[in-house]
């Protein structure tokens, strides 16, 4: 099955780490999607960076930033292959993330 | 009536479909047909067998049927190939496959408890909504819901490797001990359902101490269910009408216990059935009970459990020791803080004191059973 592993972390957590632990943490991301079971995996810019979009009347509208006004944010996310749901929970675990305070929701992905 | 043979029935079958749904249906048709032709034909020599096969043979059916449909309209995707034939090997138990797939963290827990119920324990819908308190239509969409999880989410049908084992472990136990503590209220009699259950996986996981040890625990608890109460009102062990105990019940959690011991087994579980077989002694050991309460401290992290270990402190003897370990605890919202304060001061002879400790407590109590006796204690004083 077709996992997504999204990643909420509070913004800055990783720079925020003294420079060894910062570089490990980098390699650690690096070597992990580097691994057969990640289909594909990419990192977020800043929250700073959203725009929300919606379309009503046939008008689209902006604004500006992530909808809800919570400290962790949506920083980056995974695309996984596992045979169940065990297996993609090991994935997600082993995300640095998940063990620096943030919260990696794992959800199956949609097959058609 | 066949209460013993739906879990196995229905483990082999979620085994083999894949898919809770399908395997409840067809077990239940199974076991229609068998209440239908069993009295007149017999009990067959291998009924889980007999009921397998049939109930298997009935979803094969059905699936046969929705693939004829679906070639005719050629609009839902075709069942993937499936086997006709048995062989005559012995079905397989895979009732703890089922047990895990049940209690997955994954699910909410009170999906985990009403499915575990509904597939292991064999109760219906109905029966389980009336034990939780719930409308049926609740405790209907709580099952659809954790049924539609596992099968959306891919939750395994498996029994977990060996390093997580004991985590998940852990979370079957909490199910089961759960159930059990919900058998006070409920009107279905849940605590023997717990029981049951907790037998099935001391049976199913042999070597595992704590499994033994929540099972010793709650057979320890029911043995004194009958002297719990009088009429409505609440009686301490002190009080305890012995004669009511169920001595068989006791016998049986100690030589479960001596099972746990035996495997080395020194978790949350297994220390408070040795606290519970100990109370249950003619005499009874306070300063062993107050260790144990102790060690329990130090695994759990829990003041309740100080609280405890505080009121066998008094029973060993040392009221004034017992108070001064109660009053280092931040338990200002619980009720069993206060009505024991009142109960250390009462005996320490400090009736004012003791007055306002039960007055708090009262101010907290919910329910009717509660309320007399703390206002049975405090007209005492």
């Amino acid at each position: 099955m077709r996992y997504a592993l999204m990643i909420y972390a509070e913004p800055g957590y990783l720079e925020a780490l003294p420079e060894a632990e910062r570089e490990a943490t980098y390699a650690e991301y690096f070597a992990l999607t580097d691994e057969g079971s990640y289909v594909g995996a990419t990192q977020l810019q800043s929250a700073e960076t959203a725009t929300c979009v919606r379309v009503s009347g046939g008008r689209t509208l902006m604004t500006d930033g992530p909808f809800a006004d919570t400290k962790e944010v949506l920083g980056g996310f995974c695309l996984v292959e596992a045979d169940n749901l065990d297996e993609a929970i090991e994935l997600a675990a082993r995300i640095p993330a998940a063990r620096h305070g943030g919260t990696v929701e794992v959800r199956p992905v949609m097959r058609f | 009536m066949f209460r013993d043979e739906w879990g196995r029935v229905l483990a082999s079958l979620v085994g083999f479909l894949g898919d809770f749904d399908r395997a409840e249906e067809a077990a239940q048709e199974a076991f229609a047909i068998a209440a239908r032709s069993w009295p007149a034909a017999g009990v067959p020599d291998t009924p889980v067998a007999w009921l397998v096969t049939t109930a298997r043979n009935r979803a094969i059916d059905r699936l046969r049927r929705e693939r004829t449909l679906a070639d005719k309209l050629h609009l839902l995707p075709a069942p993937e190939a499936i086997v006709d034939e048995f062989d005559d090997t012995p079905i397989k138990d895979e009732r703890l496959e089922l047990i895990f797939t049940c209690c997955h963290p994954a699910l909410p827990l009170e999906g985990q408890v009403a499915l575990t119920l509904r597939t292991l324990g064999g109760l219906d819908t109905g029966e389980i909504a009336r034990a939780f308190l719930v409308p049926e239509e609740t405790m209907k969409r709580r099952l659809t819901r954790a049924k539609a999880k596992i099968k959306a989410t891919g939750i395994p049908f498996a029994v977990p490797e060996a390093r997580l084992l004991p985590e998940r472990v852990d979370a079957v136990l909490a199910v089961l001990y759960l159930i059990y503590n919900e058998g006070y209220r409920g009107r279905v009699d849940l605590e023997a359902e717990a029981i049951r259950l907790g037998w099935l996986l001391a049976a199913l996981m042999p070597q595992e101490a704590e499994v033994h040890g929540v099972l010793a625990l709650m057979l320890f608890h029911h043995a004194r269910r009958r002297a719990r109460f009088s009429g409505e009102d609440l009686v301490l062990l002190d009080d305890q009408d012995r004669s009511l105990w169920d001595t068989g019940q006791i016998a049986a959690g100690r030589a479960v216990l001596d099972r746990a011991m035996a495997l080395g087994g020194r978790g949350a579980y297994v220390v408070q059935a040795a606290i519970a077989s100990l109370q249950s002694r003619e005499r009874i050991d306070w300063p062993q009970i107050a260790e144990l309460y102790g060690r329990l401290a130090a695994l759990t992290g829990s003041p309740v459990v100080e609280l405890n270990r505080a009121v066998a402190i008094a029973q060993a003897g040392d009221p004034g020791a017992a108070l001064r370990a109660v009053d280092r605890l931040g338990l200002d919202d619980y009720l069993y803080f206060h009505s024991t304060r009142g109960e250390l001061l009462r005996r320490l002879g400090r009736g004012a004191e003791a007055g306002t400790a039960y007055r708090r407590a009262l101010d907290l109590a919910t329910s009717t059973p509660e309320r007399r006796f703390l206002t049975h204690r405090l007209e005492q004083l």
